[in-house]
């Protein structure tokens, strides 16, 4: 049967100006102001820039506040802006031993060079709700000050490195220009830098989940957090007019160095492994969840058996988009009228064979 | 953090530490000091303001393979001076900040003239040390929150 599909475009309308009144809301409250949400909402810009792909904050500020606060269609709103960007170039890797460090603390070693430093963490609050947030007082919040940190600190897991009880970090010779998710399709097999940029992106409840999966023995592999830091580092570029590098700007990120237990196996010796985690500011969670399933894919390179979901690399990474994965469940909302005719004259052609015929389907 | 050893190496080493400054100033305070530069020159664009974006990128384990991260924005434009033709002031400057990277890219012009010693003094300097006293404050602020460790000695008896 022919379906027409015209028409609509008046509710359509209609609905855009009904979410721009919900999204406003009553108007006796304050509108959202961009800055409210980048300088009180720190986390939530965190994660939309980091699964959005895109350091700005006040763009991932407007996408959350456009978004109603929806995370995943935040994230949805910076990737489509993302791809509107003249591309200009690479840049350096970041060197995430200069960083100004905020927060360090590693659960491996107590007396590390530099020392823990807890920095701003919900770890040792009592996770009880703070009624003194809901009146809106004016008092202004001073963190207090005692000596400085150390300038730079060394990473734990390059202590541990240098003392060849580590599994090293090797780059090839002349080093390869990284996969880029932002202009190759995936493929596989993916080589670890496909693997680290996919993670980085992907949605922070599905690394967490596949994360918390292997310490429940879905390709357990013994961790211990060997460090985390958190913390500004410099972004240097080469633009190709100047020839020279320069330093353009600073970012915050948070990285995750896990440091897993790793028996041997034929032909490799027993040792610690790592696994690595990164994300745009705050976003320790995600790095430690990162870290994990980056471990846990290392399983075919280190001959471990891949019995377990977190150890597949093609259902991890074809699964932990957010944004890919809504699109294509939110997909089954569009018209579907014609497929759904035929399935539907297919099934009463079925059942009219079947009531023809009482009886035959049981005694077969 | 201009301590960075690829910059260190490059024989432009100078240049790329006030574009390194005049890139991670705040907008407002680069502005400020913009406006206390006397008589800015007239100036034309070689490259209009445009908003793009890099690809940080990373190492894994820190030290290791490199892989892409994500984007970062950053606005780029080039001028130069109608009195000083053959100088080309250029601006990389992380966000979509259109006067930001007008006001870095001219003080990089004059920084390759006889201004230099006004230029650094008025913008550079000043920008340097606000960069300088952010770091530590925040380090300051770290501290407070640094772990100090005792064992406690059980008494024999």
């Amino acid at each position: 049967m022919y379906v027409a599909t015209k028409g609509g475009e008046a509710a359509i309308e209609a609905t855009h100006g009904l979410i721009a009144e919900e999204r406003r809301g009553d108007t006796s409250v304050p509108e959202l102001a961009i800055d409210q949400v980048r300088n009180q909402l720190g986390r939530a810009v965190d994660r939309v820039m980091t699964e959005g792909s895109l350091y700005d904050p006040d763009l991932a500020a407007l996408a959350i506040k456009q978004a109603q606060g929806d995370m995943v269609e935040a994230i949805f709103l910076l990737r489509a802006f993302r791809t509107t960007l003249p591309r200009f170039g690479a840049t350096q890797p970041i060197d995430t031993s200069k960083m100004i460090i905020r927060r360090r603390i590693s659960a491996a070693f107590k007396d590390v060079p530099g020392g823990q430093i807890l920095g701003p963490t919900y770890d040792y609050t009592h996770r009880l709700l703070d009624f003194g947030l809901a009146k809106s007082d004016q008092a202004e919040r001073v963190a207090p000050e005692a000596t400085a940190t150390d300038p730079t600190m060394p990473r734990v897991t390059d202590i541990l490195g240098a003392q060849g009880l580590m599994q090293a970090e090797t780059r090839s010779e002349p080093e390869a220009e990284p996969f880029d998710l932002g202009r190759q399709p995936m493929s596989f097999p993916a080589d670890r830098d496909q693997r680290l940029q996919n993670l980085f992106r992907g949605d922070e409840g599905f690394v967490l989940a596949l994360g918390y999966a292997t310490q429940r023995g879905y390709g357990r592999n013994h961790p211990f957090v060997g460090e985390i830091r958190m913390g500004f580092v410099e972004v240097v570029f080469t633009p190709p007019e100047l020839g020279f590098p320069i330093s353009i700007g600073t970012i915050e990120v948070t990285e995750c160095q896990m440091i897993n237990q790793f028996q041997g196996a034929k032909g490799i010796e027993p040792m610690f492994t790592r696994g690595y985690g990164l994300a745009f500011g705050q976003s320790e969670r995600k790095t430690m969840a990162m870290a994990l399933v980056d471990r846990a894919l290392k399983a075919s390179e280190l001959g471990e058996d891949r019995d377990h979901p977190p150890q597949d690399e093609e259902f991890v990474l074809a699964h932990s988009d957010n944004v890919e994965a809504a699109g294509f469940v939110s997909h089954l909302k569009l018209p579907h009228y014609v497929d759904f005719q035929s399935e539907l004259s297919m099934l009463r052609g079925l059942r009219a064979d079947a009531l023809k015929t009482p009886g035959q389907e049981a005694a077969e | 953090m201009s301590s960075n050893s690829d910059l260190e190496k490059n024989p432009n080493a100078d240049r790329a530490e006030w574009m390194g400054v005049l890139a991670r100033a705040h907008a407002q305070s680069l502005a400020k000091c913009f406006d206390t530069i006397s008589d800015p020159p007239d100036f034309r664009w070689l490259r209009q303001p445009e908003v793009g974006a890099v690809m940080t990128r990373g190492r894994a384990g820190g030290t290791g393979q490199m892989f892409s991260v994500g984007e970062m924005s950053v606005t780029r434009c080039a001028i130069t001076m109608e009195s000083l033709p053959d100088v080309v002031g250029h601006a990389y400057v992380q966000g979509r900040d259109i006067e930001k990277a007008k006001a870095a890219a001219i003080c990089d012009a004059l920084l390759q003239t006889s201004r230099r010693d006004e230029i650094w003094a008025k913008v550079i300097e000043p920008l340097r040390s606000e960069e300088k006293e952010r770091h530590l404050k925040s380090r300051r602020k770290a501290g407070a929150t640094k772990v100090d460790f005792f064992t406690m000695v059980r008494a024999e008896s």
